[in-house]
């Protein structure tokens, strides 16, 4: 059963690490996950290395799943172009895009995560 | 080994050391090493993935940008003011749009300077003196790593001399790595900053609330917190992204600077951004002390223009207001919704930049340059304002971003008729 959730994005050090080797398998590592509370990470019926896809009213992607410190309903993706694919482009005339606090369905997945090439 | 200046992050730190033949560095944080470590670079200027010279490629992007009745000249986080400058002035005459990395990170924080100042101090104030400290939507363990030991958790300052006379305050929607450091984390629900704030100015003032919780935190401990920032005796608010990037933006921080006038009544308190790159401070200041405004400024009626809800990257990119891109430093195909960067995918851009990234994978034309603070020097602004001279300590084949954009200019003014 697919789960509501708010997505959160922000810095983590792996994505700051690797933020100048865009197209190396670090970053690749760095930004294409979300952490989930234990709670929503076993809901869906997830492990260590599953994937999910999170859908938006702004796109949809698809990430591998951890385990996060985070309240129920929450999920957090490292900044980047998979936090990007779902976070809401509507500024409300201020010129920034709602990168935090946007709602969003996440499911298991069998489909595999793209590439950092294949985003574009 | 050089003594030099880091080039990663807003701290800019200024106590480093990098040895030149290896090609290590010694005492940064794990982001600054990794600033300071041999990495791929692009290997030479390209137009169409081929490998052409410099002045070829100077020479397309000129082409590019004065047949564009708009283009869109973005990024200036990562270079030092000299070449910001540069890029200021080549907008203006190609009557295009600047706009910088701002606009999707602290922008709102401009905003609400204009509406409600900033009451605000150095970090060597927050070093020396703060004995309250609250990373408000901030995590700088994994921002500006080296910032809580230098200067806001566990640094040593003339009154607040170590970090028993210090209480850190972390107030997150999540239990971040700086959650962890703090004396107490007040965990709040997403969006309710705006909400908390003003329970907070109520409670300093001493009016009652009529309610249990607010924004996911009791009324007791937002009381107990206003008292902690009443007896404080300077205190700081470091603000992050948790605030300028959720509901509210703008008017979250303008609700957080009125708090801090309140508690200015009573005792000394500043709040101030945690800025991310190490010169993002001057890709607003340079373009402000040139033509008046921070970011998203429109040329394309001959004089500037400041409105974000236009000349923002985003919304620019989102109603296709840009018919051609200049690229700086910055890497807007992986940090913009996808939508925008859709019309960017639609429109010759040109990228310059020392290393490549997605940006580069959609670029007509590609021209690499020198790494500032390594190869290329010059001067930046540390995230509380403080100009620092960053150095070159190693000889490059690279040009630098100043004159890459100054022989671009040169070139431009000639095919535009300017004398």
């Amino acid at each position: 059963m697919p789960i509501e959730v708010e997505i959160i994005t922000g810095r983590t050090i792996d994505q700051g690490r690797t933020v100048e080797e865009k197209l190396s398998e670090e970053y690749f590592k760095a930004v294409s996950y979300c952490e989930l509370s234990k709670d929503d990470f076993e809901a869906l019926g997830l492990n260590e290395g599953d994937r999910v896809k999170i859908k938006s009213d702004f796109g949809e992607v698809v990430v591998f799943a951890r385990i996060g410190d985070l309240p129920k309903g929450m999920i957090f993706i490292p900044m980047g172009p998979y936090a990007n694919a779902v976070i809401s482009d509507d500024t409300d005339g201020t010129g920034m895009p709602r990168f935090k606090g946007v709602k969003a369905i996440v499911d298991r997945t069998d489909e595999e995560v793209k590439r950092i090439e294949d985003l574009i | 080994m050089e003594n030099v200046v880091c080039t990663f992050c807003g701290s800019v730190c200024d106590d480093v050391q990098f040895d030149t033949q290896q090609y290590k560095g010694k005492k940064f944080c794990a982001l600054g090493m990794s600033k300071f470590s041999a990495k791929e670079r692009i290997k030479s200027p390209m137009i169409d993935g081929k490998a052409v010279s410099y002045e070829e490629a100077i020479d397309a992007a000129v082409d590019i940008l004065v047949n564009s009745k708009k283009p869109l000249l973005y990024g200036w986080a990562s270079t030092v003011n000299e070449a910001i400058r540069v890029g200021v002035i080549l907008t203006e005459k190609l009557g295009g749009i600047y706009d910088q990395c701002s606009s999707v990170c602290h922008g709102p924080g401009v905003l609400s300077t204009i509406e409600e100042g900033l009451p605000g101090g150095t970090l060597g104030q927050v070093k020396n003196r703060a004995d309250v400290v609250v990373f408000w939507g901030s995590n700088p363990m994994e921002a500006h790593p080296r910032h809580p030991t230098r200067y806001s958790v566990t640094a040593k300052g003339f009154f607040v001399k170590d970090r028993k006379e210090r209480k850190v305050i972390v107030v997150d929607v999540r239990k971040t790595k700086s959650a962890r450091l703090a004396d107490e984390f007040i965990q709040i629900k997403p969006g309710y900053d705006y909400a908390i704030f003003s329970a907070l100015r109520m409670l300093v003032k001493g009016e009652e609330i009529e309610a249990e919780e607010v924004g996911g935190v009791s009324v007791s401990k937002l009381a107990e917190l206003a008292e902690t920032m009443k007896n404080a005796k300077y205190g700081a608010i470091l603000y992050g992204l948790g605030i300028t990037q959720s509901r509210g933006r703008d008017r979250n921080i303008e609700n957080a600077v009125k708090l801090i006038q309140l508690l200015n009544r009573y005792t000394r308190w500043i709040i101030w951004p945690m800025r991310g790159h190490y010169n993002v401070v001057g890709a607003g200041e340079v373009p402000a002390w040139e033509v008046g405004y921070q970011y998203a400024i429109d040329f394309s009626r001959g004089y500037p223009r400041f409105s974000p809800a236009e000349f923002a990257v985003s919304e620019a990119l989102l109603r296709r207001d840009c018919d051609a891109a200049l690229i700086v430093a910055s890497d807007p195909v992986a940090h913009l919704p996808k939508k925008a960067v859709e019309h960017l995918k639609s429109i010759p851009v040109i990228q310059i930049d020392p290393f490549p990234n997605m940006t580069t994978l959609i670029s007509k034309v590609v021209i690499p340059a020198a790494i500032t603070g390594i190869e290329a020097e010059g001067t930046a602004y540390r995230m509380d304002g403080i100009p620092l001279r960053v150095k070159k300590v190693v000889d490059s084949e690279y040009w630098s971003d100043e004159k890459i954009l100054h022989e671009m200019l040169k070139r431009v003014e000639v095919r535009m008729g300017f004398s």
